[in-house]
């Protein structure tokens, strides 16, 4: 783990990747702290942190995107595949490179810390929920932005494909939900799952189109009717509670507050430990295929 | 030292490696020679535990590269047929990352001078590796490789692209380190194995054509024997080279004769075949006396490594009784067909018997 760790860290610095991280990083969360907390005259940064989040959106894809890509690209997996390492050490080295350079990112808001004490007084309690805050949700980035590197050999797909996934979770919160106030919209979406299951399921099962299709229709055809006759009326609030139960966005916004939930902490790390687990089963298959 | 049994991959329907089987002893150069796409890069990635075979076991040392791949691949240094570089890092840089994921144990500084050394890019350490020539890029790909001093060293194609004043030096690091170390080498030229390796497995569409030393894979895949004659009629013409090939295929033994070129004026070349068990010269030389012609050059041309990859990469000539042979004859195995080509080339080989008896002059 040691030495891929150290391989990436140098190769963040030797390709430029990790000084356009930290100087887009520090330029824009610079913008928001005069933005947020100096022009406001108010020392409380939640409103500060809570700008930050869409920031994380557009950087991690940069910091992840050619982690394995790259190695695939160049052939340099042959090499690090057919050392004796196992995969674990192979994917949690560069997870942990990246956060490293995440973490000297996120430090800056010390600094920031110093400034506000020059001014007036530091909320440390704030301040420091939201820096761990910060940690936990760009650790489940993270691994979310190296299980899509994992997927493809070309690091613009792999950057785009994370961005458009974290952006998707940014706005994925309960205004988003609230939207979807119409029950119509949940009989179609739960039609469409149940569609796509079965014909999954009997398409690796059969290997016959025609069949599949047919199937994952009468699947479909067999929800609408539960829905159609047995479940008249949907509670759309339940459904929605549960849904927002996956908000990154909810969630982060909470610590910004102030409020420091322990369902919330088990949920980020729990993210970042699925994923990279996700990205070591993506390396496995790759072997056999 | 390595041991492959009953190998297989397939990649979807297709089929890319079947059913291989071999053992490489401690100390041997093995050579794994195969047109392109015959499966020696799929074998060596299956060797290292890059990919995974469908079926069958690789043991490196004793131990099975998919159930112990940690202790596995420790015992393996790998050049791939693309070395594994990082292109925007240093030699020096490069290397030490090597030693550090191969776990290596020995002191850093002399092993990696050692390894430096040995594949002579020392003058080169401290140069990107993005701005090294190819040859020199290969030679910091088998670098790599060396570290940590593996038992068992798996290079794939590793002269490809190389000048030819780097791909002697190239070959005789690897007699060199032949010494010292079990050496699979792949490659499609045959000059390279015939000059480094102890043995030889010539693998074709996926299966092991041949298993051998150069002699002995010579010797089995065929027993014809060829030679070049040059011979001087009497009227230096035309009727001359038709008497004298009509002549020839009257003489027992011979199999085959063909007229080559005009080398001399009025002079032709003769190509000859004999069944490889009469010697034939003498017959030749009698006959010439009786008609007065006069033998100006003799050649014997036996089969060259070329001749047998061509004969078993192309499928042909191999005739039934060369196969008969070359099963009575262990360890050297001659198996040219997959199970299922093998009921087409039998049917085949049934009317070819029928075909030579028509042509019984020619015999």
């Amino acid at each position: 783990m040691g030495a891929i760790y150290r391989r990436e860290m140098s190769s963040f610095f030797t390709s430029g990747l990790g000084y356009v991280f930290l100087t887009v990083f520090y330029a824009v969360s610079g913008y928001y702290f005069y933005d947020k907390v100096i022009e406001s005259g108010l020392s409380d940064t939640s409103p500060m942190f809570e700008s930050m989040l869409i920031m994380f959106v557009f950087l991690v894809p940069i910091l992840t995107m050619r982690l394995i890509s790259e190695e695939k690209k160049n052939r340099t997996d042959q090499g690090i595949l057919t050392a004796p390492i196992s995969l674990w050490e192979l994917v949690l080295g560069k997870y942990f490179a990246a956060m490293t350079l995440f973490v000297i990112a996120e430090s800056i808001i010390f600094v920031y810390a110093i400034i506000i004490r020059y001014l007036g007084d530091v909320v440390w309690s704030t301040l420091l929920g939201n820096y761990f805050a910060m940690l936990i949700l760009g650790g489940a980035f993270i691994a979310i932005g190296l299980f899509v590197s994992s997927l493809t050999e070309n690091q613009m797909t792999s950057a785009v494909v994370s961005l458009v996934i974290m952006l998707i979770l940014y706005y994925y919160d309960e205004t988003l939900l609230e939207k979807i106030q119409s029950d119509s919209i949940v009989k179609v979406a739960a039609m469409a799952a149940a569609f796509f299951i079965v014909y999954r399921i009997v398409s690796v099962v059969s290997g016959n189109y025609a069949i599949s299709t047919a199937s994952g229709a009468g699947a479909a055809g067999v929800v609408f009717a539960v829905f159609h006759f047995a479940i008249k009326e949907i509670s759309v609030d339940k459904i929605q509670r549960f849904l927002s139960e996956f908000s990154f966005h909810t969630r982060y916004v909470e610590f910004t507050k102030g409020v420091f939930s322990v369902p919330s902490i088990l949920f980020f790390i729990s993210t970042a430990f699925l994923f990279n687990f996700f990205t070591i089963r993506v390396l496995e298959k790759r072997r056999w295929s | 030292m390595i041991e492959v049994k009953h190998l297989t991959k397939k990649y979807g329907d297709k089929l890319a490696v079947n059913d291989i089987s071999f053992k490489v002893e401690k100390g041997e150069i093995l050579g794994f020679l195969g047109p392109n796409g015959a499966g020696k890069s799929t074998t060596m990635n299956m060797l290292t535990g890059y990919i995974s075979s469908t079926s069958g076991q690789v043991l490196i040392n004793g131990a099975d590269i998919l159930e112990e791949p940690k202790k596995a691949k420790a015992n393996i240094g790998y050049l791939p047929e693309i070395p594994p570089l990082y292109l925007d890092m240093t030699v020096d840089a490069y290397l030490s990352f090597m030693f550090d994921l191969k776990k290596c144990k020995l002191p850093r500084k002399a092993h990696l001078k050692d390894v430096c050394d040995l594949c002579k890019i020392s003058d080169v350490r401290h140069r990107i590796i993005k701005n090294l020539s190819k040859g020199y890029k290969q030679r910091v790909g088998l670098a790599q490789a060396l570290i940590n001093n593996p038992p068992v060293l798996i290079l794939d194609e590793p002269t490809v692209g190389l000048d030819p004043n780097q791909i002697i030096e190239i070959r005789s690091l690897i007699k060199k380190l032949g010494k010292r170390h079990t050496v699979i080498l792949s490659s499609h030229i045959l000059p390279e194995i015939q000059a480094v390796c102890d043995r030889i497995i010539i693998i074709n569409k996926g299966v092991v054509a041949a298993d051998g030393t150069a002699d002995d894979i010579a010797k089995n895949i065929t027993n014809e024997h060829k030679m070049t004659l040059r011979i001087e009629g009497q009227n230096h013409s035309k009727d001359d080279k038709e008497e004298i090939v009509s002549e020839l295929r009257k003489i027992d033994g011979i199999k085959y004769v063909r007229a080559d070129m005009e080398r001399e004026k009025g002079i032709y070349d003769y190509d000859v075949e004999t069944d490889g068990k009469t010697d034939v010269r003498r017959a030749i030389n009698k006959l010439c006396a009786e008609k007065g012609w006069n033998i100006l050059m003799l050649q014997l041309s036996d089969l060259t490594l070329e001749d047998i990859f061509l004969k078993i990469t192309m499928g042909d000539g191999i005739d039934a009784d060369s196969d008969k042979k070359a099963q009575d004859k262990k360890p050297v195995r001659i198996n040219l067909m997959t199970e299922a080509e093998e009921k087409a080339a039998m049917e085949a080989a049934k009317e070819a018997a029928a075909d030579k008896d028509n042509e019984g002059g020619e015999e």
